[in-house]
């Protein structure tokens, strides 16, 4: 049944959500601490206990894929919503900042994968995803 | 006419969203077959009429969401929402392959954490070379550089003024929209090929939106692993913002 893919999808969702507002209130910081992280890794050990005593049917992956496959119509949808307007009225001093703090990070990251790439090339490539859904969304 | 079929729009506002959404990724499609030949990403150019479009709703209800405050287009805001994004995200993660999540653990830690120190640094230090000098707007402003959550959770944590909470939140707007913007410009120059590369990414560059929407117009591939690590760059920043990056602040500006 599909509908068993989305409610699993749906419990880690909320469990995830849920551990990362205990844990955010346990560090006293007023906001959810990684929740959307903990719900992914939750998905990824459902998954590979799953599969290992065969409970997984390709239509209950389906019921998770779907909503993979949605992803970029819904970040379109979310970029269609952000405050454009008033986050080009910052000013110099947001604009620039931004800028900056981008600039430094991109060079960072360039380092970092730069570093190490020669040990990253010895291995195979990773194997792709295997969901029909994304091979259109590509 | 015009004005049932408007009706029957609005009250359905979710499923107007899916037809609009779709009609963005079509043009766009369209757009980086013809005009681009396949060079620009149709999903990139479907971020930035997302955007586009995202600006002139903004002009034209003077409202703070976007196309999302226009009543014919109310359900954007549903669909691309907190809600449906994180459920979205979460299922990305279905295609992570778990040993290329483990080897990556690290590096994305210590990534995550320059990613939340370092535009803190240059944040505050703009702030401060543009008369910001004190100890609070400089947080305020640097932790809107980390992320736009980060800012004003941070600058309502020390006590900031409206104003510089508006302006951390503009840092942290606009740092979403160049990453989304600009990371498949710059994918080449980052280096974004593998899941490990795409957690570096993640943590350093902070916004989930941003790093989730850049990574879905450069290589849908990388999305799970990008968004794994980003998801707890705002609660990383959260936590050090109103404490350690504040009282270093303190100390350093008096």
């Amino acid at each position: 049944m599909i509908i068993f893919g989305t409610a699993l999808l749906a419990v880690c969702h909320l469990l995830g959500i849920f551990l990362g507002d205990l844990l955010g209130q346990a560090l006293d910081v007023k906001t959810n601490v990684g929740g959307v992280g903990i719900a992914m890794l939750l998905l990824i050990f459902a998954r590979l206990y799953m599969q290992k005593r065969d409970m997984l049917p390709k239509l209950t992956e389906l019921g998770v894929e779907y909503w993979g496959a949605m992803y970029i119509p819904v970040v379109v949808a979310m970029a269609a919503q952000q405050d454009m307007v008033s986050a080009l009225r910052g000013g110099p001093v947001a604009v620039l900042s931004a800028i900056a703090a981008v600039a430094i990070c991109a060079c960072v990251i360039a380092a970092i994968n730069r570093s190490e790439r020669a040990h990253v090339e010895e291995e195979s490539a990773p194997r792709l995803h295997d969901n029909p859904l994304l091979t259109e969304a590509e | 006419m015009i004005e049932i079929l408007e009706k029957a729009a609005i009250h359905n506002g979710l499923v107007t969203a899916f037809a609009v959404v779709g009609l963005i990724i079509l043009v766009s499609g369209q757009i980086s077959r013809r005009l681009t030949f396949g060079r620009v990403h149709g999903s990139a150019i479907a971020i930035v009429i997302g955007l586009a479009l995202a600006y002139w709703g903004g002009t034209q209800t003077g409202g703070h969401k976007g196309l999302a405050d226009m009543s014919l287009f109310g359900g954007i805001g549903l669909m691309g929402g907190a809600m449906l994004r994180d459920f979205a995200i979460v299922a990305t993660a279905f295609e992570v392959q778990a040993t290329e999540a483990r080897k990556a653990g690290l590096i994305g830690v210590v990534s995550l954490l320059l990613g939340t120190v370092l535009p803190f640094i240059v944040g505050a230090a703009i702030a401060w070379s543009f008369g910001y000098s004190d100890a609070v707007s400089m947080t305020t402003i640097g932790a809107g550089a980390v992320t736009y959550i980060v800012g004003p959770v941070t600058g309502a944590a020390i006590g900031a003024s409206p104003d510089v909470m508006a302006l951390s939140i503009a840092t942290g707007l606009v740092k979403a929209i160049i990453v989304m913007v600009g990371t498949p410009i710059a994918a080449r120059f980052l280096a974004l090929k593998t899941p490990r590369s795409a957690m570096v990414f993640g943590g350093l560059a902070g916004t989930v939106s941003g790093v989730s929407a850049g990574l879905a117009a450069t290589d849908r591939k990388l999305v799970p692993y990008g968004a794994l690590v980003a998801t707890f760059h705002t609660g990383l920043g959260c936590l050090m913002g109103p404490s350690v990056l504040f009282f270093a602040t303190k100390a350093l500006v008096g």
